[in-house]
């Protein structure tokens, strides 16, 4: 049951853009998210789709897991669309009762429906072929310079890795200690507001006991393996870009390019 | 029949990369009274197999019938099914929440809404069956040995008096006297309380010790459903599969082979002991000039 959130998980198959350096996905991702958000017309978002299409198409996973994404925020999504559609001013192209529509909302409420959606696939892209160690090595490799001005990088790394590490082991304790509960009678779903809190107490309680000796267990195997923070720690496999990874920054140059080029137009 | 599984097919993950498929075509029946055993390697379903058994995982296909009706049938009480057929999960201390033993343990009955003499009546009963002094009675869960927050967590579902008790290897993590006390103590409530029950586990010996029917899981399909005796005679095909019969069974066999006529059917230590002695005594009637 809670194991089918999909949200940002990895899709384990081969394709080119698995294969990419997460580095460069991550600058890709950065330069196609802010790319969105610079459209002014509709060619810009032409572009757009052409390389979002491109690179899905790429990537081989099914289209569905990217349209996954974004369930989870489609309440959002239509908020957004909604206000824009309604309070934005401008010419009037539809008057009911209180209720008017006019030429900007209507351009502004697509285009933000357009931007958000991409959005969330552009970066479901990135989850969705990159592993989490992956990601966050990179994200550690790009954030080096800060560690200069004494951003503990390293640190926030490692906590992101375990972080990401931990949400799969806690999903499926969650559920077999629901199961377990289920099983001796409780119930999680009826009730009204206060009965439903109260019955979550068998969950919750075994659920931090269990987190707890988890991150107990992991402190005490990282310092059995004399673990002392990033000074000095080589990796096994480190980041090292390849042909490929020049090609999809020369790619994401020509698609900024082309972006600005179009936006001038 | 109590229990009785028609073609019960189950997939994770269906439509996903991860889809695999844990039950492939099961049958099975289970009668009232019975103490069964379900052993296979790592990964063979046993666990999903008894999960459907109380109606916590829904097969993708079949059916299952529990005192002739129906369970997938449309208001089916799935809590009164719970009710009778009582789950204890691998590692089932992992559970445990109250502030003290004897809480917990009323947990399952107060679910059942039973009256509050009742309910603690049930919860004295199960913890004393399970072997758990009344001195530990308010003492937190927490505060517990291994094999003692294993007994607690037991007797949490022993207190909602099921028909059908199930285990999910039981024994796992525990040091032999940890095992047999609560074996001993299952079998005992097994044969005083006439309930049936279902084991899983891994060792060939437990099983062999007090089971009446073993029943073999193999990459999610039945590979055998006999008596121990009749399982173990299999004995070749068992290792095939990543498990063994009881060592007793190895040596009757290779007795056999090498010089004394024994009957290789023997699953216990005792039972052999029995076995050799006689082959012994008959060898010496026939050969008169043996010292
Ligand atoms: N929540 C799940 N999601 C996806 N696949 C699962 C899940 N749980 C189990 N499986 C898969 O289903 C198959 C059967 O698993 P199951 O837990 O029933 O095995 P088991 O016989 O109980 O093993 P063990 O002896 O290790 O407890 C395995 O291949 C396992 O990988
Ligand atoms: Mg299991």
């Amino acid at each position: 049951m809670i194991r089918d959130i999909t949200l940002g998980q990895y899709y384990p198959i081969d394709s080119v853009i698995h294969r990419l350096d997460p580095r460069v996905k991550l600058v890709s991702t950065l330069i196609f998210v802010i790319s969105l958000f610079m459209f002014k017309n509709f060619s810009g978002y032409i572009a757009a789709t052409l390389f979002l299409f491109g690179i899905i198409k790429l990537s081989k996973v099914p289209f569905r897991y990217m349209v996954k994404g974004l369930k989870a925020v489609l309440i959002l999504l239509m908020i957004t669309v909604v206000f824009n559609l309604f309070l934005t001013p401008g010419k009037p192209i539809f008057e009911f009762w209180i209720v008017t529509i006019t030429d900007e909302g209507l351009k502004t409420a697509g285009f933000m429906a357009i931007r958000l959606t991409y959005l969330i696939i552009g970066s479901s892209i990135m989850t969705l072929t990159t592993t989490p160690n992956n990601l966050t090595d990179g994200l550690e490799d790009l954030m080096r310079p800060l560690s200069k001005v004494r951003v503990p990088v390293h640190e926030i790394a490692m906590m992101m890795s375990i972080a990401l590490r931990f949400i799969p082991i806690l999903l499926e304790e969650t559920d077999k200690i629901m199961k377990a509960q289920i099983a001796r009678g409780a119930d999680f779903e009826s009730g009204n507001i206060v009965q439903k809190a109260k019955s979550l107490v068998p969950l919750l309680v075994p659920l931090f006991v269990s987190a707890f000796r988890r991150a107990n267990d992991l402190a005490m195997a990282m310092e059995a393996r004399c673990y002392r923070g990033g000074e000095g720690r080589t990796k096994m496999k480190p980041l090292i870009y390849q042909a490929n990874d020049y090609r999809a920054y020369a790619l994401n140059a020509a698609y900024l390019i082309a972006v600005i080029v179009i936006q001038r137009l | 029949m109590l229990i009785s599984v028609k073609n019960v097919n189950y997939v994770y993950g269906s439509g996903t990369a991860y889809e695999t498929q844990a039950l492939k075509d099961i049958n099975l029946e289970i009668d009232q009274g019975e103490f069964i055993g379900i052993i296979g390697h790592t990964g063979s379903g046993k666990s999903t197999l008894i999960q459907h058994l109380n109606g916590l995982m829904k097969a993708t296909s079949g059916t299952i019938f529990f005192d002739g009706k129906d369970i997938y049938e449309k208001g089916y009480s799935m809590k009164q099914l719970r009710s009778k057929v009582g789950l204890v999960f691998q590692y089932p201390e992992h559970q445990l929440f109250e502030t003290d033993i004897f809480r917990d343990v009323c947990f399952g009955p107060k679910n059942l809404g039973l009256p509050k003499e009742e309910v603690e009546r049930r919860a004295k009963d199960a913890l004393r069956e399970v072997g758990i002094d009344e001195k530990l009675f308010d003492q937190s869960p927490f505060d517990l040995s291994g094999g003692q927050k294993r007994r607690v967590a037991i007797a949490g579902v022993l207190a909602m008096e099921p028909q059908v008790l199930i285990l999910d290897e039981p024994t796992a993590g525990l040091d032999p006297k940890g095992r047999n006390e609560i074996l001993e103590q299952i079998s005992m409530l097994h044969r005083e309380k006439k309930i049936t029950v279902i084991l899983v586990s891994h060792s060939m010996e437990d099983v062999a010790k007090y089971v009446d029917r073993i029943i073999v899981m193999n990459q999610g399909e039945l590979m055998y459903n006999d008596a121990p005796r009749e399982v173990f005679r299999h004995y070749k095909e068992l290792e095939k599969v990543g498990l063994a019969a009881p060592q007793v069974t190895y040596i009757m066999n290779r007795l056999k082979e090498k010089c004394l006529a024994v009957n290789t059917d023997a699953t216990t230590i005792e039972e052999a002991k029995e076995e050799i002695l006689k082959a012994l005594k008959q060898r010496s009637i026939h050969l008169p000039g043996n010292r």
